[in-house]
């Protein structure tokens, strides 16, 4: 055999192995989703789609305010969550690494994300038995007498954000902390020894070290948090619906395919711009 | 003299490092017991009134009961629901394996045109909202006239699980292995058998690990299992529909019951792989 064919029938081989799992994203992720391209580009009549190519579902959409809302409060809420997830993993993540003894940490860090494993439904509704009217917390204000009146903490902007950053507090402090434990100590002995002080140490040095890892981390929790019906349908109520909330509503109720896809098209969109601004920053490991 | 205050400075300073130090580690387990309540507060909460013998899971606690564990075993939907759940889980994980097993295999030990490209197809989805996954396959599967089924939700649990096991199983193949393989070869065992006995063993740990990881996030998906189902459904969309009715101790029992599993697999496989990590 030459070498030619030897290579050809190598090369035959590689494809045969690499090309069911090709077939399966091709045929299973990339049509359906250039079929949902296309739809959003056709409009609904009674329960059919028409197949006439406009930006009605765009157009509609900028001019809708109840559709545009739905952008808004997802931008609203997600960065919300992303900053507040951040600025309660970063330093609890810190303190594991930094502070708790070696032979701890690893206990230490699985008990932060323990709560990671109920099934993410059950996660939401359990804040429900908290938040809501009748729940614990406006139980205990109402016992202790710092309240007269239940409040009003649950189906509301509050409560999503607060169900959102509990989940995603724990993702954080697992990435956090497995940037942190990679640095080395000398990092932190060269700034000593050049007479930089504990904050100055962190602010200067061990930040920025580890900013790539915030953002990727944060990267993550936009992009799953703007995405999430199920975190804002059951403690948000119907008041402020974000854009996956309004999407099902139009494959619901409404039977209105291409809209929805037109909001999905959106909301990848979304995504996008949010991967763009903070690109610098992503460090996503390349194989 | 000068000496002498300058040891007094010192021991000022050292003194006021110490407050500082003692200071800040009081802070730091302050923090620690805050954050640590913040998140275990839900989850204790689900599990104690669980037990609740009344038909509110809200204060006050009237007692232990164990009628609501007692429901949910009853109850057909919900232990079928369980079954679908595991049997979608295992068959999407096992294929979403082996797909992701020989794309990494071809991809990483054979030089194929495009194979950049390739890689950028496979882990494509893994940037895309499991919702909108959802809604292109939906409407796919609705042109076609696909009736949606256990069958369906696979395809997409597939779908979102295959760029996960590539990744990790391709992060997984160095080419320290390379020579392992090229000795089998020269002993004369074929390519199908060098890939099955000799790089799949090599590589278990990161195979085993896609596999669980895939196993987890398909048992606790919850949008695309909703939408690509329709009579049989798996647990999320079953506690979804639970949901319905509003606070109940049957949905508290059944959400301890899950997160007692998990944590009981979690511990097995911790202790597991501690003990192998040990070992080697």
């Amino acid at each position: 055999m030459t070498t030619a064919t030897l290579e050809q029938s190598e090369r035959r081989k590689a494809w045969a192995l690499v090309a069911p799992a090709l077939l399966w994203t091709v045929a299973f992720f990339v049509i359906p989703f250039l079929y949902m391209a296309a739809m959003s580009l056709w409009s609904r009549q009674g329960r059919d789609i028409l197949r006439v190519w406009n930006l009605d579902n765009y157009a509609r959409f900028f001019s809708e305010s109840a559709l545009l809302r739905g952008l808004t409060n997802s931008l609203e809420i997600t960065l919300t969550v992303t900053v507040l997830s951040v600025l309660l993993a970063y330093p609890l993540a810190w303190i594991i690494a930094e502070r708790v003894p070696k032979r701890w940490q690893r206990m230490a860090l699985i008990l932060a994300i323990l709560p990671f494993w109920t099934s993410y439904v059950v996660r939401s509704y359990s804040w429900l038995l908290l938040l809501s009217k009748g729940g614990v917390i406006n139980q205990a204000l109402l016992g202790i007498g710092l309240i007269s009146e239940p409040l009003e903490i649950a189906s509301n902007r509050t409560a999503t954000v607060i169900g959102f950053v509990h989940f995603f507090v724990m993702l954080l402090t697992l990435t956090i902390y497995s940037n942190l434990i990679q640095l080395s100590p000398n990092y932190r002995r060269a700034a000593a020894d050049l007479g930089a002080n504990a904050f100055q140490t962190f602010w200067h040095v061990i930040l920025p070290l580890t900013l790539p890892g915030v953002m990727t981390g944060a990267f993550l929790t936009f992009v799953l948090c703007i995405g999430d019906y199920i975190t804002p349908q059951i403690l948000g109520g119907n008041n402020e619906l974000v854009l996956p909330q309004i999407i099902m509503l139009q494959i619901g109720r409404r039977a209105d395919f291409p809209m929805a896809a037109a909001l999905s098209i959106i909301l990848m969109l979304a995504v996008t711009a949010a991967y763009v601004l903070c690109a610098r920053w992503l460090k996503i490991e390349r194989a | 003299m000068a000496f002498d205050q300058q040891a007094r400075t010192s021991d000022v300073l050292l003194h006021q490092g110490r407050l500082k130090r003692v200071l800040g580690s009081c802070l730091s387990w302050l923090y620690l017991a805050c954050i640590y309540g913040f998140i275990f507060l839900p989850v204790a909460v689900l599990v104690l009134f669980s037990f609740q013998d009344g038909r509110l899971p809200v204060p006050p606690f009237n007692g232990f009961s164990l009628q609501w564990y007692e429901a949910v075993f009853a109850d057909r939907k919900l232990t079928a629901a369980l079954a679908n759940s595991f049997l979608v889980a295992t068959t999407s994980s096992v294929v979403a394996c082996t797909l992701g097993f020989l794309a990494a295999y071809a991809l990483a030990r054979y030089k194929l045109p495009g194979s950049a490209l390739q890689r950028g197809l496979l882990i494509a989805p893994m940037t895309v909202s499991y919702l909108i996954i959802a809604l292109g396959l939906l409407a796919v599967l609705n042109t076609f006239g696909i009736r949606l089924s256990l069958w369906t939700v696979g395809i997409g649990h597939v779908v979102i699980n295959l760029p996960l096991c590539f990744a990790v199983i391709y992060a997984s193949m160095g080419d320290h292995h390379i020579n392992i393989e090229r000795a089998a070869r020269d002993l004369g065992a074929s390519d199908f058998k060098v890939m099955t006995l000799v790089t799949a063993p090599m590589l278990m740990p990161s195979i085993m690990a896609a596999f669980f990881l895939s196993v987890t996030f398909s048992w606790d998906e919850f949008i695309i299992a909703f939408l690509l189902s329709r009579f049989d459904v798996t647990l999320p969309v079953e506690i979804w529909s639970m949901l319905r009715s509003g606070l109940n101790p049957k949905t508290n029992a059944i959400g301890s019951l899950v997160f007692l599993v998990s944590v009981a697999v979690l511990l097995v496989l911790e202790l597991a792989l501690f003990g192998r990590s040990r070992k080697s």
